[in-house]
């Protein structure tokens, strides 16, 4: 099918696009280009700094400005390819919400695969006051992708991207409801080939076109790479492995990590806090707007004072907000030794193998918000992550997967001395199992642009001019039936797990659940419990589970079915069986197929109460 | 009526001069002005009329001034047959730098504060703020590269054909090219550009609008 389309309107670009928390960033490759060697290139996108005031730049801030009638005149937000814009995304909305918070769109991303919220209830910006008008985050997120796709098809009319090859990454902890969404907030955009690739395996195909055919010196089969990203706002783990085929490395992806909420914005934050601290020792008080100017100044000072040179303190200076500059501004300074404790120990501390995460149990009346990781530890998170999956390679791993290489992606790690003390770390834990070979380390990839990088070069990889990393579900899933007992009451019904699509099944693929039938009523909403499990490899379809460790299977949002029968009454029950596929976009489609007659209804994965 | 008295007695020439002199230079203006409104071809004659008239005027002016002024008119034929020997640089683009400035690295708040009273080390937290916004001012919206790509203070060879505003003889400059000589300074050259524009109507003079938190 595919290669029909293919060859229909043939791609002139590979375009991958980085569809951050925090900013958006586009790379290509001329598909047509005679030379052997991929020559990417960085998209300057066009985008208000201010108003009135349009610049290119090579990142887009991914947020949103909620703007009131009075606050900019309507002929300051034109756009190149809109004289008539008024929509304030980018650049200037992250300008104008450094003052105006309670306007700004930020962290749709997030949103997206956010358990408790649905995604397409104007719910952004987040616990604003009524008056100001919100947003979904899908609505928020295919506003980005709008403003990526003009600006695209303005330096581009001869190549519009609708006909381009088109990636777009997302983390690789999305469940399927996630990844749907992300492919609808993109269907604006008409595209012909679109692809959606995990942010790890991104990096991973940013460091295979850093490497070119020299990859294969650097690593072996049966090696196993552990990627680790972080990102401004997540953290997201994978493993890939070495393997043969027919004479050739071929490189597949195992598993994934859970989504962890943390990243190289809580540092910044988290050495921001510091800094008050040790301002209010000294009786000075700060504004909220103050933090804002610190956290920002951190960032800066926390990559000079974690790098390899004899800074040991830097100044931090917060400006005045009033036109006179001397009389109201602030300085203090921040030392490396602030910065080793605020971020290597308190991010990066050196636990064994076995510290898990704390989970504290939240209050009754939590706010409703981002579930923000509880735990800053992320080498825990590591650890937990190698624990979980150690039944994900083919040889026995033992108690954790030992991996042999290790790929470190995001700005956080261009500060020498994490990289260093993490690798460290996943050395002492294999040095402590009795490894004898240390893990290596694969360098060579632009921390900052290897996911947008990755992404179009893996649209390259496609046509066959690369290689290919083998994906496929990294979870299996399930739904959940009551078991058929005599009632009791008092008690729910127990509930069993069906398996629906096995672990690994690949893009394009389908399977029929033809073990189980269920019954639908007709006319109305039905609901499905729905499970995932990343570490039950060995399901497969129809697999039935009336028993399960609370850690294999995580119970993720319903899937709700309406079917609309012009041939049934209302409130009849059809039996049908289901059929789950993986389009070649890499979302899951799941139809219910009546048993009577040849009806199919499509069953939406993204209902949240 | 005050006057400061030695002020003006400071003065070279006398008043009077000096009057001739403003007068003379705003005749001047006027005819750049009347010969920069009329760009067609056909207009030239009548230029050239204009000119004609201001020539007798600026012989009337004193000697001092004369000679000034001479080379100024040559410099107005020059327009006639060229079309734009002066160009105008662009205000809206100047405000606009300082605007850049001003947003990031609170430029014009410094320039326009009384440092009389303040402390080196107050000034040192402002010059912090100073230097890191209007370095990333410069680099973002600027790309410079060296003229020459020499060590300074190396000998280095200027061959026949170069051109003088991008290499600055200075010192003893006699002889013809080749001249040897040591360079003092690499020079800055902007190879590229990338300010931001400006939508219709934007007014570029509001370099940082008041702000009203409420």
């Amino acid at each position: 099918m595919s290669d029909i389309t293919m060859n229909e309107t043939a791609a002139k670009y590979s375009i991958g696009i980085d569809l951050g928390t925090t900013h958006c960033v586009l790379s290509y490759i001329d598909l047509n280009a005679e030379s052997d060697q991929a020559a990417k290139q960085l998209f300057a996108i066009p985008q208000l700094s201010a108003p009135g005031s349009v610049t290119e730049k090579h990142q887009l801030p991914s947020f949103v400005y909620q703007a009131h009638a009075d606050e900019i005149n309507q002929d300051q937000t034109p756009l190149p390819w809109d004289s008539e814009n008024t929509a304030l995304v980018g650049d200037v909305a992250r300008q104008l919400g450094l003052k105006t918070p309670i306007r700004l769109v930020s962290s749709a991303k997030s949103w997206l695969s956010h358990a408790t919220v649905s995604p397409h209830d104007a719910i952004l910006p987040f616990s604003s006051p009524e008056e100001i008008e919100k947003i979904s985050p899908v609505m928020a997120t295919s506003q980005y992708l709008n403003h990526l796709a003009a600006a695209w098809n303005d330096a581009h009319p001869d190549a519009p991207i609708s006909e381009q090859d088109v990636t777009i990454t997302i983390p690789a902890s999305f469940d399927p409801a996630a990844r749907n969404l992300t492919a609808q907030a993109a269907q604006d955009l008409n595209l012909k080939h679109l692809n959606l690739l995990e942010e790890p395996q991104a990096a991973v195909y940013s460091w295979l076109e850093a490497c070119g055919d020299e990859w294969r010196d650097q690593v072996n089969v049966g090696d196993t790479i552990l990627v680790v990203d972080i990102g401004g706002g997540t953290t997201d783990l994978s493993l890939i492995s070495v393997e043969e085929l027919e004479g050739n490395l071929t490189l597949s992806r195992v598993a994934v990590g859970e989504h962890i909420l943390l990243g190289g914005d809580n540092m910044d934050l988290a050495l921001a806090y510091r800094l008050k601290m040790k301002l209010m020792q000294e009786g000075k008080q700060l504004q909220p707007w103050q933090i804002q100017a610190i956290t920002h100044a951190c960032r800066d000072a926390k990559e000079q004072l974690l790098s390899d040179n004899d800074v040991d303190t830097m100044p931090i200076v917060i400006p005045s907000r009033g036109s006179k500059l001397i009389a109201g501004t602030m300085q203090t300074e921040l030392t490396r030794e602030e910065v080793k404790q605020t971020i290597l120990d308190g991010f990066f501390p050196a636990t064994s193998i076995a510290e898990m995460p704390q989970q504290n149990t939240r209050t009754a009346l939590t706010q409703i918000g981002l579930p923000y990781a509880q735990d800053a530890a992320i080498t825990k998170h590591i650890a937990h992550f190698l624990n979980k999956q150690h039944d994900a390679l083919e040889s026995d791993a033992g108690d954790f997967v030992k991996p042999t290489a290790v790929l470190f992606n995001g700005g956080v790690f261009k500060s020498n001395a994490i990289s260093d003390k993490l690798i460290g770390i996943i050395n002492d834990w294999l040095i402590t199992a009795d490894v004898e070979q240390e893990a290596k380390l694969l360098t060579g990839i632009d921390l900052d642009l290897a996911v947008a990088n990755g992404a179009c070069y893996h649209g390259y990889a496609k046509q066959g001019k690369g290689v290919r990393i083998k994906g496929g579900l990294a979870s299996s899933y399930y739904v959940g039936v009551e078991s058929s007992m005599p009632a009791i009451p008092g008690f729910e019904a127990p509930l069993e797990a069906v398996c629906i699509a096995p672990f690994g099944l690949e893009e394009g693929s389908n399977v029929d659940v033809a073990t189980h039938q269920f019954g639908l009523v007709v006319g109305q909403p039905v609901k499905f419990k729905f499970f995932g499990s990343t570490v039950r490899r060995d399901d497969v379809v129809g697999t039935h589970l009336d028993f399960w460790q609370p850690d294999d299977l995580e119970q993720l949002p319903d899937i709700e079915v309406t079917l609309d029968s012009a041939s049934r009454n209302s409130g009849d029950v059809v039996p049908v069986s289901l059929s789950v596929t993986v389009t070649e976009v890499g979302t899951l489609k799941v139809e219910a197929i009546a048993n009577d007659s040849d009806e199919t209804w499509e069953i939406e994965l993204t209902v949240r109460q | 009526m005050n006057f400061d008295l030695t002020n003006i007695s400071e003065l070279p020439a006398g008043p009077d001069a000096a009057h001739i002199a403003l007068f003379a230079l705003s005749l001047i203006l006027l005819v750049i002005t009347l010969i920069r409104g009329g760009k067609k071809t056909i207009e030239i004659e009548k230029i050239v009329e204009k000119e004609v008239e201001v020539k007798v005027e600026v012989e009337k002016i004193v000697e001092v001034v004369k000679h000034v002024d001479v080379e100024k008119i040559v410099e107005v034929e020059k327009i006639v047959e060229i079309k734009a020997p002066l160009q105008e640089a662009s205000p809206a683009a100047a405000c606009q730098l300082l605007s850049l400035l001003q947003n990031e690295a609170r430029f014009v708040d410094f320039i326009q504060e009384d440092l009389t009273g303040a402390t080196d080390e107050q000034i040192g937290a402002a010059a912090r703020i100073i230097h890191t916004g209007s370095k990333k001012v410069i680099n973002e919206y600027f790309s410079f590269t060296p003229i020459r790509n020499e060590e300074e203070e190396s000998q280095v060879t200027i061959t026949e054909g170069f051109n003088p505003s991008e290499v600055k003889l200075i010192g003893n400059v006699l002889g013809s090219a080749p001249y040897r000589g040591i360079l003092v300074h690499a020079g800055w050259k902007i190879s590229a550009v990338n300010l931001p524009k400006l939508a219709q109507g934007h007014n570029a003079n509001i370099v940082a609008a008041a702000e009203v938190e409420l």
